[in-house]
């Protein structure tokens, strides 16, 4: 019970573009690489797909961490969409870094489907930093936690 | 000034070249200056007003005046005609059937302020250089400009006009502003004291959707916050996610054609100091893709609608600025 107390456990979650990093986490997964389990992957179509109002929306349903993967900055399957991301997202970021919100619970990696060992390290090295960090309680909705 | 409006506006309205005209109304009270349109010479004797309190930003009512029958003629400030040409790049408003008059401007107050400082009794009020004049049932009184100005009149960008089909006084220039100096100075703050500052501001929002509903830059029709499914159609103080999520979301979505021009603050009934997160959005655009600002120039892509090859990683965010 003690340890169950103590050991925290956080939720992180991962939107994936579909034609890159998703696959990269399959690769991982067939490459027998561990990652952590308490990352739940979100598939999109692509990482322009993600609407800043989803990270938010991950925060406010008990995310302790939000990662972005896609493309690299030029082999976006949709030839510009990872371009349109990285500007959104750093502004994002920017903002919620200007409000207070420990920053390095966001972040963009780019991980292409051949970087199966990439993803498996991106997200071991996240999961523990965000561990680090502890609970979010700065962007938290205390209605949606039990 | 007044006079020469009210002239102008008359003699455009018995030529038939407008078919009305969206100024400012007096109100109740002198402070009470509300938007209006006037169709009648008439109207415009009655209460047709141009003022110190004459604060709000007309543009966002073209979009509705644009669309009737006849040309509308509009009083525009200068950093309105920021607004209203960025309204004109996003085809809100029809050209056409707009006859924009630019007129100069020396910083807005407004009642808030005033009484805030004290004044009682207000008549009316004058701006003279640098000194301020309350005419108040008590006597007259003085006070320096820079103690009734709002933050977004003094650190005023611009007294030059954007656009405009015919000037009446002077045009100005764009100005040397220091209106980051806020944004700066909480970037230099930790994180704790970051989040300590705005929960104190954004706690106290009663979500009433003013800074939304006066926002030129804010013309969806359909707005996400209207969406009961949205998950933040909550009203105040439901949860303290909801404060902060509206108002990144509200900022974010006008990142990139925000001109700058304060009415959100203005508005606020809480006096949240809302116009610093666009600021920031401003400032950072400015520091990381080339200085931009929205409303300056039409045929400019908006830095959000664009990208170049060697744009910052988001990751540059834990390296820049503030502490840590």
């Amino acid at each position: 019970m003690q340890n169950e107390m103590t050991t925290f456990k956080p939720k992180i979650v991962a939107f994936c573009c579909n034609w890159c990093s998703y696959a990269g986490a399959d690769l991982a997964g067939t490459n027998r690489l561990t990652y952590p389990a308490d990352v739940k992957i979100i598939r999109v179509p692509c990482s322009c797909r993600v609407n800043p109002m989803f990270i938010l929306r991950a925060f406010q349903r008990g995310a302790d961490g939000v990662i972005i993967c896609g493309c690299h900055p030029g082999d976006c399957h949709y030839t510009t969409g990872n371009y349109y991301a990285r500007r959104r997202m750093t502004l994002l970021f920017s903002m919620l870094d200007f409000l207070g919100i420990e920053k390095e619970r966001t972040r963009v990696e780019w991980v292409s489907a051949a970087e199966g060992a990439k993803f498996a390290a991106t997200m071991n090295d996240f999961v523990a930093t965000v561990t680090k960090l502890g609970e979010n309680k700065r962007l938290e909705d205390l209605r949606c936690k039990k | 000034m007044q006079e020469m409006m009210i002239a102008k506006a008359r003699e455009l309205l018995k030529s038939g070249a407008v078919q009305r005209v969206l100024g400012w109304k007096a109100g109740e009270f002198a402070y009470d200056v509300e938007p209006a349109v006037f169709e009648s010479a008439q109207e415009l004797e009655k209460s047709f007003v141009y003022n110190d309190f004459c604060g709000s930003n007309l543009s966002k009512y073209l979009i509705a005046q644009s669309r009737k029958e006849g040309k509308t003629l509009v009083f525009l400030k200068p950093c309105d005609t920021y607004s209203f040409s960025q309204l004109l790049a996003e085809h809100r408003i029809v050209r056409e059937n707009v006859y924009a008059i630019g007129i100069p401007c020396q910083g807005k107050t407004d009642g808030e302020t005033l009484k805030g400082k004290g004044f009682t009794g207000i008549l009316s009020a004058q701006c003279e250089g640098d000194t301020f004049t309350v005419h108040t049932l008590y006597g007259d009184k003085t006070a320096a400009r820079a103690d009734v100005l709002p933050e977004r009149c003094l650190n005023c960008k611009s007294k030059k006009h954007m656009i405009y089909d015919e000037l009446l006084g002077e045009d100005g220039e764009v100005l040397d502003s220091h209106r980051f100096d806020m944004v700066e100075k909480l970037e230099k703050m930790t994180p704790d004291e970051r989040f300590a500052f705005w929960r104190g501001e954004l706690s106290r929002c009663i979500r009433c959707n003013a800074c939304r509903n006066v926002c030129p830059a804010c013309t969806c029709e359909k707005c996400v916050f209207d969406n009961d499914a949205s998950g933040i159609a909550q009203k105040a103080a439901a949860d303290s996610f909801e404060e902060n999520m509206f108002h990144i979301i509200r900022a974010f979505h006008v990142a990139g054609r925000c001109t700058d021009c304060g009415e959100c603050s203005r508005v606020c009934p809480q006096n949240i100091p809302l116009h610093l997160l666009n600021r920031k959005f401003i400032k950072d655009i400015n520091e990381l893709y080339g200085a931009y600002q929205a409303g300056e120039d039409p045929d400019a892509k908006s830095p959000l609608t664009d990208y170049t090859m060697n744009d910052a990683e988001p990751g540059i965010v834990y390296h820049r600025g503030g502490n840590q």
